[in-house]
């Protein structure tokens, strides 16, 4: 174990990454390495029970029987598991801070700089935070107001101890940690992420958001979500994420999982602002994740939203199984690479039940030197009659460097099945960047707009707030690129 | 207002203008007409800065400005637009916002505030009158979907939105029906001020009937052959440009 020492938040300003500061504060960070006895110290640390503890080292006992996939388009470093730190708390001083005064000032100034006030009174009406640095959950705010209408809103930590039987009923339901390599990396070390349970018949009077942190030096981030939608309910669900600007690559190894009962509808959103890396493609965060949510319910619904400009690699893939009948899902993406970044991401719309609709519609922007690939899979199974399917995947290429890259695939075991799939691939126009030029718009400013424009059906997507942000977003990670 | 002087420009290395000489004083509408190919959009092209094309040689001075130096955007900034020939559609983009960003650039390069929402859309709403433009139009894309005569209104509710000083209209009427001819040109003669000058690129005289030209050139193979007055629209109605070709010798 090591002590960080306290000192002021200093900035970092170097290129255009408003979030690159780091937060010096005072973290309990385990040492290095992954065997059975770290995660046995991350369990104990997290005081769980004992299921949880086998759940973890079943799921690393099978991860280590497993080799990392090399399918995606992407050229990924060697990751040394053993020189990253599986666990970093930076509110050790404190211990499970439970009102706003007990929080670490050093924390809420942090939160404050990116945005995200932990005052329940200074927050945007109408939207509950879970903020989670490194390893831990920092504040979950609105929890008794959302409480009263049965929902529980909270690290899953927590849920882990105060709601065992939801938290063991769901977990790894929809994401078995034998999935993937990534997916049994994440079950066996998984630190904090968010439990969200909304009981039947409740709509949801506020968004809920989960915004991830990652402050500590040599650490990994196991990000674990679990979304349950229990019949007739709906929730719309938010997570933004941002790190420090390092030289070296840090790991986010996600599970998001979420649980849709009959008639009820999820919504997911995403704006993913990891540190994208330096002009020269050195550092930023390797983003590898597995989203999935299980329409388990008839008629339920599940729609994922994700705005991708940060990370040096992004690999994911937001999926769908439509296991109730007449379930429906979307997918609407935009994914921006710029420099050096490479992004493998689409989606997987499963049909099992009948009936069942899905919608894919996926936005690439390539800049600089970076790759971008969509790959997507439509699958219906033997008995999903009537499945729909519309795929739509456009992609928009800056400059003469980068690339762009569509894998979509096509599963179809039922004759009643209407799959349909549309791509472009389009450079940006010179004609359009002259025309804004005419009208005393300067090309920077143009590029902004005609990205937007370009995303603006899936940045109509995502709630008001959210799509303010991206689109400053997309204008910012692109600046410089063409003219 | 604007000085050319021996003006040489090329596109893809091949030479189009070929020593240009024009001067246009405030308050005057040019009408520069001539056959195909003659180099009067590349003229319209290299006042505005499109960067396809590249100047040889000569110059350009704009109320005492070297306008060959400045960036398009300034030169916009500045007062000068273009109606385009061939609109381009920007998918996503609506007219909304793609005005008020324009019109808070230029309000920025002279140093003034932005306008608040409910002030850019009243005068969205006042500008829109004058080339009988549909709300519905406006809050669509940029040209996205519109018909040819739309763009072309809709580039003269740019002009009007903007107020330059010096609009170059590039074949504004072709592709225009008799109704949207007559709604542009009586558009345009609205938005004349003594203070502004105009320079007119057509083939036809048509536009001019609602449009007065003061001064008529003709531009043949890069250079200008003739300059007359009004009646000279008339004539080469009449009897096309070969009469000129002869009288340059070619």
């Amino acid at each position: 174990m090591q002590n960080e020492p306290n000192k002021y938040v200093k900035e970092l300003t170097q290129e255009k990454y408003k979030y690159g500061f780091t937060t010096d504060i005072q973290t309990d960070i385990i040492g290095k390495g992954l065997n059975e006895d770290v995660i046995r110290l991350i369990s104990s640390k997290k005081k769980e029970p004992q299921w949880l503890l086998e759940f973890r080292l079943e799921a690393f006992r099978h991860w280590q029987t497993m080799k990392m996939p090399t399918w995606g388009h992407l050229t990924i470093p060697d990751i040394d598991y053993q020189a990253i730190s599986y666990y970093a708390d930076p509110t050790q001083k404190n211990k499970g801070p439970k009102s706003e005064e007990e929080i670490d000032p050093e924390l809420i100034k942090t939160f404050n700089k990116l945005g995200i006030p932990l005052h329940e009174q200074r927050q945007l009406t109408g939207m509950a935070v879970d903020a989670v640095m490194d390893s831990v959950s920092v504040k979950t705010t609105f929890r008794e107001t959302l409480m009263e209408k049965g929902i529980i809103f909270c690290p899953i930590s927590e849920a882990v101890r105060e709601h065992p039987d939801l938290v063991q009923k769901y977990l790894g339901s929809v994401v078995p940690y034998r999935d993937n390599f990534f997916a049994a990396l994440n079950s066996a070390v998984f630190s904090d992420g968010s439990f969200v349970y909304i009981p039947k018949g409740v709509r949801c009077p506020m968004e809920l958001s989960t915004y991830f942190r990652i402050n500590a030096a040599k650490t990994g981030q196991f990000e674990r979500t679990l979304i349950v939608a229990d019949d007739d309910s709906y929730v719309s669900y938010l997570e933004g994420c941002t790190a420090p600007m390092r030289d070296e690559n840090q790991l986010h190894a996600a599970i998001v999982e979420i649980y849709v009962h009959d008639n009820a509808e999820v919504k997911y959103s995403t704006v993913q602002n990891w540190y994208p890396g330096d002009a020269n493609g050195n550092g930023g965060i390797l983003n590898l994740v597995t989203k999935r949510g299980l329409c388990k319910g008839v008629n339920s619904k599940l729609s994922w939203t994700q705005v991708e400009t940060g990370s040096a690699i992004t690999w994911k893939y937001p999926s769908c199984v439509l296991a109730g009948d007449n379930a429906s899902a979307e997918f609407y993406s935009v994914a921006v690479t710029n420099n050096y970044q490479q992004a493998d991401t689409g989606t997987k719309m499963i049909h099992i039940g009948k009936n069942t609709s899905s919608t894919i519609v996926s936005k690439g922007i390539s800049a600089g030197k970076s790759q971008n690939s969509y790959r997507g899979l439509v699958r219906v199974s033997e008995h999903a009659d009537n499945a729909r399917n519309y795929s739509q995947c456009d992609s928009l290429l800056l400059g003469s460097e980068c690339g762009a890259h569509t894998f979509p695939y096509m599963d179809i075991h039922n004759d009643t099945a209407v799959v349909e799939h549309e791509a472009t691939t389009s450079k940006i126009n010179e004609d359009q960047l002259f025309y804004c030029n005419q009208r005393g718009i300067p090309t920077e400013q143009a590029v902004g707009l005609i990205v937007n424009g370009y995303a603006k059906e899936v940045i109509n997507k995502l709630p008001m707030e959210f799509a303010v942000e991206a689109q400053k977003l997309l204008s910012v990670s692109l600046e410089g690129t063409v003219g | 207002m604007l000085e050319i002087k021996d003006l040489y420009a090329s596109v893809n290395g091949k030479e189009i203008l070929k020593g240009i000489n024009l001067t246009i004083r405030k308050g005057e509408v040019h009408a520069i007409m001539g056959p195909n190919g003659s180099g009067k959009s590349t003229l319209s092209a290299v006042l505005v800065g499109n960067p396809a094309y590249e100047v040889t040689k000569g110059t350009v001075t704009f109320e005492g400005k070297d306008l060959l130096a400045l960036k398009p955007e300034d030169r916009s900034h500045l007062g000068i637009f273009l109606s385009f020939q061939y609109p381009v559609e920007i998918p996503g983009v609506s007219m909304v916002n793609f005005m008020r960003t324009a019109l808070n650039e230029k309000l920025k390069y002279e140093g003034k505030e932005p306008l608040s929402a409910s002030a850019f859309l009243r005068l969205m709403r006042e500008k829109r009158a004058i080339v009988e433009l549909d709300n519905k139009l406006a809050n669509r894309a940029v040209n996205e979907g519109f018909s040819g005569g739309e763009k072309k209104r809709n580039e003269i509710f740019q002009m009007a939105m903007l107020e330059p000083k010096l609009s170059i209209l590039d074949e504004t009427d072709s592709g225009l029906d008799i109704d949207a001819l007559r709604i542009v040109g009586e558009g345009v003669t609205k938005l004349k001020t003594p203070e502004t000058s105009c320079i007119v690129i057509t083939h036809y005289q048509r536009l001019l009937d609602y449009i007065k030209p003061d001064i008529v050139h003709v531009l043949y193979n890069g250079r200008i052959v003739k300059t007359a007055g009004p009646e000279l629209v008339m004539e080469l109605e009449k009897r096309g440009y070969d009469w000129i070709k002869d009288e340059v010798g070619e």
